[in-house]
């Protein structure tokens, strides 16, 4: 074959026909919109029954994870992820089906070798790079915070 | 004796494949081939408590279709060659330990059916086989938890990826049979054309099947439209379209071109994105869809070119290359004089 690697990587890209842009993105803001929805909902609806604030925001997070937790579990929630994309997997619902997913699917290599040592599969570099990251911001505004605090 | 020139064999008595057998899970059930089945699962768990089990009860079930059709007993076997997706072919050995038959484990990625099937070939033409059996699967949920993320896990696929097909085939060749023959065989070389996205398969694997197709054309005297139709399994979309443009600058266009990962799925309906893929993909065609057209005399020559990317997902993860593979396998009707 007369072919070269330099001379096929145009035509794959010719040929790779592209994720639909617009479409993905519309899904997103809809579903992701609809999503915050959902969390500004049940903020208020906390609020109005006297929670504080803060409890009302808390609550709102993990009535959102519980519910992700359930339809990740019904197999409802990868279904509208299919359409959605990051629609799902930026709100809180998505780090939700981010650990129950691997600690459904990993069930069957047992609870310490499968669940305990897989859960965090999908999670732990989102966890670590996050923990990280906060550290080094800490040091940044320790050095910083007697100019401008 | 078979003959060989360059990378093909060609075999002056060929064997026939007497018998053979696809299963396939409910996906493959709503797909246009679904009548080609022997048996379709509602149930891609297909009873198990595991997926990976629920494989090799699939394996399972295709070896009893082959033996129900071929009428034999399993000690009737010489030989089987199988294989499968998973890490160490464990679906083919699982499979295996309820059959008390000599057996050969391969692993060619998706390309592990022709693998299979002209190994097979070889050893019946060869005398080295009364009856040598190829079996090969794929689940889409073991090779989902292997090489990408947990089934619950919402991700979003591109349309580039290509879908693992939950089917099994299976095929048995004899050195003097009735049924469909097997007139030549062409083993490929590993080729890598830098291609390292996992979820465009068909782009890694489109040069391997092009050189395997340029070096059977180019020894054994023959011309693509000499064939009914060249079957390659599994390009999907964006590697059929890439074989061809190949192809038509190496000055061999194709006419007659289809690919299994397309045959199997209604693209535009089953959400398969690119097509089908896996071990069971091609397998599954070839049994389902090819085999019956040969013995009913539809189609009198083709060709069954089976691709595989042979990464995993530790070479992935560490940047390589997707290498890919293209065995072929030239069928022909009972009939057909070689």
């Amino acid at each position: 074959m007369k072919l070269t690697p330099q001379q096929y990587k145009p035509m794959v890209k010719a040929a790779s026909p592209p994720s639909p842009l617009w479409k993905d993105c519309l899904w997103a803001f809809f579903v992701g919109g609809a999503i915050c929805l959902l969390g500004e909902g049940l903020r208020q609806a906390y609020l109005a029954q006297g929670f504080p604030l803060t409890d009302a925001g808390t609550l709102t997070s993990v009535t959102l994870i519980a519910l992700s937790g359930l339809f990740t579990g019904l197999g409802l929630y990868q279904k509208l992820a299919a359409k959605a994309g990051a629609g799902t997997l930026v709100p809180i619902t998505g780090f939700a089906n981010a650990v129950v997913s691997p600690a459904i699917e990993f069930k069957e290599e047992g609870f310490i070798t499968g669940v305990g040592a897989k859960l965090f599969l999908i999670a732990g570099p989102v966890i670590v790079y996050g923990v990280a990251a906060s550290s080094l911001w800490g040091l940044v505004w320790y050095v910083l915070r007697p100019w401008v605090g | 004796m078979p003959q060989r020139r360059g990378d093909v064999i060609l075999f002056d008595r060929p064997p026939a494949v007497d018998a053979w057998a696809a299963v396939g899970g409910k996906k493959e059930g709503e797909g246009p081939l679904a009548a080609g089945f022997d048996l379709l699962f509602e149930d891609n768990r297909l009873g198990q408590p595991t997926w990976e089990k629920a494989e090799s009860e699939l394996q399972r079930q295709c070896m009893n279709q082959l033996l129900r059709r071929a009428g034999l007993a399993p000690d009737a076997l010489s030989l089987v060659f199988g294989g499968d997706l998973q890490c160490q072919c464990t679906a083919s050995h699982y499979a295996m330990r309820q059959l008390d038959v000599p057996f050969a484990g391969l692993y060619g990625a998706c390309s592990t059916m022709a693998e299979g099937l002209a190994l097979a070939a070889c050893f019946a033409a060869c005398g080295l086989a009364d009856r040598a059996a190829a079996l090969t699967s794929s689940h889409f949920c073991t090779a989902e938890r292997q090489y990408r993320t947990p089934l619950t896990y919402g991700g979003k696929r591109t349309p580039t990826a290509q879908w693992t097909a939950t089917a099994a085939g299976a095929v048995l060749l004899t050195p003097t049979g009735r049924g469909p023959q097997v007139g030549a065989v062409c083993f490929g070389r590993v080729r890598d054309f830098d291609v390292t996205d996992i979820n465009n398969m068909g782009a890694a694997m489109a040069p391997a099947a092009a050189e395997t197709l340029l070096r059977f054309f180019a020894r054994n005297g023959r011309r693509p439209e000499d064939y009914d139709a060249i079957y390659t399994g599994d390009l999907g979309f964006v590697g059929s379209r890439l074989l061809l443009e190949i192809l038509q600058v190496e000055g061999l266009p194709l006419q007659n071109h289809q690919d299994c990962g397309l045959l199997l799925y209604d693209r535009a309906r089953q959400q398969v994105k690119a097509g089908g893929s896996g071990a069971g993909c091609s397998a599954a065609v070839l049994a389902a869809h090819i085999l019956p057209g040969l013995a009913k005399g539809q189609l009198r020559r083709v060709l069954l070119l089976s691709t595989g990317a042979l990464m995993s997902q530790t070479t992935f993860l560490q940047g390589e290359s997707i290498p890919g593979i293209a065995h072929l396998v030239e069928l022909l009707a009972p009939d057909v004089p070689v």
